[in-house]
């Protein structure tokens, strides 16, 4: 089998490297043909791999592919673990890349670095596997690192953009943050249980419950927290959590194909993807998962609110990701694994296919993405138009839509939860299920629907995206719309990820509401009992009222309102105080050690002043080798006089 | 293998093909070709010490040994382990980079210029192989001889204060440790480095003698305090000068703690390696912030360097703690072996960020870092190769940046949280830096006309990036056979350590 796995992840990785190395030779046509043929064979072989572990029962593979270094006895693999939720993970992965692949032909048909941006996403597909699949700490953190890199290189992609550089150093020095936690993380893994292979960590996970900390001489911290915490750091870098979050929004500024692959399906759940991986660790620590829990729910609240007031088409999808992580992450903390990542592979779906169809919006209105100058674009363009309906209905969790299975079983776990913390975030998410409606519906109505704003001339070239445009959006609102029907039973009650994710039987909130289940569309019938499609359906109506219905409305409230307007324009003035106070504030610290400590101190007074001083010396010395005969001889007379004196004193 | 006199031929073939490129003077092409051959040969012979090498043992190996001084009991002493002997394959290789990229951007003295680096070459392998501490002292000072001319001639406009500044710094910190070895020979009969580390010496002894050893080894790292001479002298000096610098010279610091203060005074080292552990933690945090500030590019590397030489010293020292806090030894030859791999790597990526500000210098004359911007626009090729470098410089998994880093900060860890948070700081503090100047350099819109003239990297320039980008990508996804060949040696070095040599 292992053959199988070497060629998922390493076949991109090739694609990569001749459409970067050769793009020139191959031309565009050779770069986007290879690097779709390599991702093709990977998504192919997921699929099968899926098959073969879903449909023919195959047992987890863990096994190594060779040795990356061996130090103090401490072995350290490049190797795969093949699991349920891995498996899972590379068909939603290599899926999503692939749509994106045939996507991009057509969205960066006219750009100059063409093979340059194949090359991109197919290096990132392969560092996303390695992610996905690694079976140790090391390897993820390799997988962690390298999708960063990828992230930094797309969201840079216009290099002559001062905003989109600026963008792309912040999102990997934000993700560089989070990674600072995530390798104190890893370290005290290692520490405490002398391994950074996942079986052997998980194995002697109850080592890390009997260690502690030692913060200081009278300090110290249940390691299994520690470890935790530090790792969700990490998470919170990746997966954009509060307030990690100040970069996810700003690479938006990177072509919108890689928006939807990178910065909405696959990367940015790589935080929630680890978690859960890490589920046997975070299991033994109630605190780590009530931190968990607390700002997920903050993520979830208060980014959703951004999106309200947000212009720009991709921004709004943006805060919507970041809101939606915030959903995930509030998953992982009431311990129902299984919905989180349920609503991970949904949300890579729809979200993904939101992103896709703005993009095609935004190639319609040639690179305008200002909602406020659309409108009306339901009629020029019917494919985007209805597949983008499908997504919005998927993210506001419409009954019987992907994200409504997931969603909807998300909230439910949360409402079990006895965790600390849980009932804020049972409050957030749900409040956040009206919010998302508004938000999303308010984009939707200003996008396609009312009244026409643009300016005559894009009017006029107004048209339907070619096919290597729809067809991925066609592709993705079938499972958009439908994946949740018959996964949401395995994947949440059906114990699909028993193996891959553990949960202790006292977390175990999914499996409560495993026990009211009673098949998919008894479970949609019982949602219109429920709070939460009623708050979306109250959402979507408030967007029709302010923005379609009487934008005057919503003019009004922004006025009467300004304080709060101002607040969410600012983005809680997160942006602000990083750039103002942190910022700042390096810089500051630099110089100051800088001129003081190393150019005052160091070269003026101790380099610089003792060379000054040597020099000082020689030159009060060189009047006592004035030449004179007289002056020699009466030092030396006062000498002798000295001497003599001495001698007297003492006897 | 001994019978063949490789060390010794990797000493002298250099320092002699060095002379001969000397008396080249009137044919600057036949200067630049000799060179290439002396030292692409030495390189070559360089590489069956790889091939060749006992991995399993902490013996020395290829020895030499033959009296050279009777009266002083010093002997021409040669031989390499598994710390030494990567160390000297990274000079062959770094030289032979230096002398195809010095090709044509040293236009006057060239054979001069060239010779330099050949006898430096020499000179650099013997400290490495000398196993005798008289042969290790003299080659030691020799050292500095052709570095002091290396940037006193070739250098910038301030070269005379960077030269006098690097030169008393280096020598005053050098005259203790001789101070050191000649007590230290008083006492043994002779000037064998094993002797010298078998023998027993009180606390006191090995107190002065470390820091005496500390006052030469930390110079030559640097460590912070006394490292200010290393800006001065890498903005002072010619691309290749810096090269040198960067990649080998400061190993020498990082060498002489592993081979004399550790091993000669491990119970000196234990009672004083919170002097060193906080300096080492100091240079990270500390020089970081400095590095972030910085206008010009040779400075920021220079600071840059300092920083991640800090992991060095604290992968070495942090054994003691490791010990002290856990009761056992695990975790002390991941330290030892991240330093020894951060030597490494520190020279490769050092040395390719060095060779890539002198690609710009050479075409604009400037190392402000505001004389640039958007150099991508026109370099596209040299761009791929900057960030490349500055990403391994940052650490990124899967390139050599990533391993010395990472074990360092998994040693350190053991021993104490702190420790583990503040080197730790490197993952953020060196991606700012250096990620904000290739921002500043590399990317945006064509800066100035200087920079729309830029031509791309021509075949000399690529093949010497391209092999550096090479070897840091290779020992980046795959350090295992690094890590094989130093196991033996660190392994050996790590039961030194915990053994005290103060006689009850």
């Amino acid at each position: 089998m292992e053959p199988i796995y070497l060629t998922i992840a390493l076949a991109p990785l090739a694609a990569a490297v001749i459409a970067g190395l050769f793009g020139r030779v191959i031309g565009r046509a050779g770069a986007h043909s290879v690097t779709i043929l390599g991702v093709g064979i990977s998504c192919a072989l997921s699929f099968y791999v899926l098959y073969r572990i879903v449909g023919e029962g195959m047992a987890p593979f863990n096994g190594t592919v060779y040795t990356w270094l061996v130090s103090d006895g401490l072995t350290l693999n490049v190797g795969f673990l093949i699991d349920r939720l891995t498996a899972m993970m590379m068909v939603v992965v290599t899926f999503v890349s692939l749509m994106v692949h045939i996507y991009t032909i057509g969205y960066m048909h006219d750009d100059d670095g063409y093979t340059r941006f194949f090359s991109y996403i197919s290096l990132f597909t392969f560092s996303m596997l390695m992610l996905v699949m690694s079976n140790n700490f090391m390897q993820l953190f390799f997988g962690w690192e390298a999708v960063g890199v990828v992230s930094y290189l797309l969201i840079g992609f216009w290099y002559t953009r001062e905003s989109a550089i600026f963008a792309s150093l912040k999102a990997f020095l934000v993700n560089r943050i989070g990674d600072f936690g995530f390798v104190l993380g890893i370290a005290a893994v290692l520490r405490y249980t002398g391994s950074l292979d996942y079986a052997t960590v998980f194995a002697h996970a109850q080592d890390l419950v009997a260690a502690q900390v030692h913060v200081s001489s009278t300090v110290s911290w249940s390691a299994i927290t520690f470890a935790c915490i530090c790792l969700f750091v990490g998470a919170m870098g990746k997966s954009a959590q509060v307030p990690l979050h100040v970069w996810l929004p700003d690479s938006m500024e990177g072509p919108t194909p890689i928006s939807a692959l990178i910065h909405a399906a696959t990367m940015v759940t790589a935080g929630i993807f680890m978690v859960a991986r890490m589920s046997p660790l975070f299991e033994l620590s109630d605190t780590a998962l009530s931190v968990v829990l607390i700002i997920g729910a903050t993520t979830a609240f208060f980014m959703g609110l951004l999106g309200i007031v947000a212009n720009d088409i991709k921004r709004v999808i943006a805060y919507s990701t970041l809101s939606q992580l915030g959903y995930m992450t509030v998953a992982l903390g009431a311990s129902a694994y299984g919905a989180g990542i349920f609503h991970l592979m949904t949300h890579a779906f729809f979200k993904a296919l939101l992103f896709l169809a703005a993009g095609s919006v935004i190639i319609a209105m040639h690179h305008e993405q200002d909602m406020r100058k659309m409108g009306g674009l339901r009629r020029y363009m019917p494919i985007t138009y209805w597949t983008c309906l499908v997504g919005a209905l998927a993210l506001i969790g419409f009954p019987g839509t992907s994200g409504f299975f997931s969603k909807d079983a998300l909230i439910d776990a949360v409402s079990q939860s006895p965790r600390f913390g849980s009932g804020y975030a049972y409050f957030c998410v749900v409040a956040g299920v009206f919010i998302t409606a508004l938000y999303t519906f308010r984009m939707f109505f200003m996008t396609f629907h009312g009244k026409e704003r643009m300016d005559h001339h894009t009017q006029e070239h107004l048209h339907e995206s070619p096919w290597v445009v729809t067809l991925p959006l066609i592709l993705l609102a079938i499972p958009s719309a439908l994946v949740g029907w018959f996964t949401v039973k395995p994947m949440l009650f059906g114990g699909y990820f028993d193996g891959a994710i553990h949960v202790l039987p006292a977390n175990d909130v999914l499996a409560r509401g495993g026990e009211e289940f009673h098949g998919s569309a008894a479970f949609v019938a019982s949602a219109f009992g429920h709070l939460p499609v009623w708050l979306a359906a109250a959402g979507v109506a408030t967007a029709w009222l302010f923005f379609l219905k009487k934008p005057a409305l919503a003019d009004s409230a922004e006025r009467s309102f300004k304080w709060l307007y101002e607040i969410l324009v600012n983005k809680y003035y997160f942006d602000w105080f990083n750039e103002h106070v942190i910022m700042r504030l390096a810089r500051l610290i630099g110089s100051g050690l800088w001129h003081v400590g190393d150019q005052a101190l160091i070269d003026g007074v101790a380099v610089n002043g003792s060379a000054r001083t040597v020099g000082w010396l020689g030159s009060v010395m060189r009047y006592a080798q004035s030449g004179y005969l007289y002056h020699y001889a009466f030092a030396m007379i006062l000498g002798l006089a000295c001497f003599l004196m001495w001698i007297v004193w003492r006897t | 293998m001994s019978n063949l006199h490789l060390l010794s031929l990797l000493v002298w073939l250099p320092i002699i093909g060095g002379f001969v490129v000397l008396g080249l003077n009137r044919h600057e092409h036949g200067a630049r070709w000799m060179s290439l051959v002396v030292s692409l040969a030495t390189f070559l012979f360089s590489i069956p010490l790889w091939t060749g090498f006992h991995r399993g043992t902490a013996a020395m190996q290829f020895v030499e040994r033959a009296p050279w001084i009777a009266t002083l009991h010093a002997d021409y002493y040669l031989g390499v382990d598994g710390i030494s002997m990567p160390l000297i394959l990274l000079t062959t290789f770094t030289t032979v980079l230096v002398v195809i990229a010095s090709w044509e951007n040293v236009s006057k003295r060239v054979a001069q210029y060239m010779a330099s680096f050949l006898i430096l070459e020499g000179l650099m392998n013997g400290v490495f192989a000398s196993l005798d501490a008289a042969l290790f002292y003299v080659l030691w000072e020799a050292m500095l001889i052709p570095m002091f001319i290396i940037i006193g001639v070739w250098g910038g406009p301030r070269r005379v204060y960077a030269t006098i500044k690097f030169f008393l710094y280096t020598f005053i910190g050098s005259v203790l440790m001789l101070v050191a070895l000649i007590y230290l020979y008083l006492k043994a009969g002779s000037y064998e480095l094993a002797g010298f580390q078998h023998m027993p010496l009180t606390l006191r002894e090995q107190t002065f003698i470390f820091l005496a050893f500390f006052a030469a080894f930390a110079v030559k790292v640097p460590m912070w305090p006394v490292h200010t001479w290393l800006p001065d002298a890498h903005v002072e000096a010619p691309t290749g000068g810096s090269v040198v610098l960067a990649a080998i010279m400061l190993k020498m610091g990082g060498y002489g703690f592993l081979r004399f203060s550790l091993p000669i005074t491990p119970d000196a080292s234990r009672s004083l390696d919170w002097l060193i552990i906080a300096l080492s933690l100091i240079a990270v945090v500390y020089i970081g912030f400095v590095a972030l500030v910085q206008r010009d590019m040779k400075k920021l590397i220079a600071y840059s360097s300092i920083a991640h030489m800090g992991f060095v010293t604290l992968g070495m020292f942090i054994a003691f703690q490791i010990v002290q806090h856990t009761g056992r030894t695990a975790g002390i030859e991941l330290g030892l072996d991240g330093a020894v791999v951060q030597m490494l790597s520190h020279g490769l990526i050092s040395g390719a960020m060095f060779l890539c500000v002198g690609v710009m210098y050479d075409r604009v004359h400037s190392r402000e870092i505001s004389a640039y911007g958007g150099v991508i626009n026109t370099m596209p090729y040299f761009a791929a190769f900057m960030v490349l470098f500055a990403l391994a410089n940052s650490g990124l998994p899967g390139t050599s940046g990533f391993i010395g880093e990472f074990l360092v900060i998994l040693a350190s860890f053991k021993a104490n949280v702190w420790y583990a948070f503040l080197a730790a700081t490197i993952l953020v503090l060196g991606a700012a830096y250096t990620l904000w100047l290739v921002k500043r350099v590399i990317f945006g819109a064509v800066a100035n006309e200087k920079v729309a003239a830029l031509k791309d990297l021509n075949g000399r320039e690529f093949l010497v990036l391209g092999a550096l980008a090479l070897a840091v990508l290779i020992v980046g996804v795959w350090p295992a056979p690094l890590l094989d060949v130093m196991r033996a040696s660190t392994a050996h070095l790590a039961q030194q350590l915990l053994v005290s040599k103060v006689v009850p």
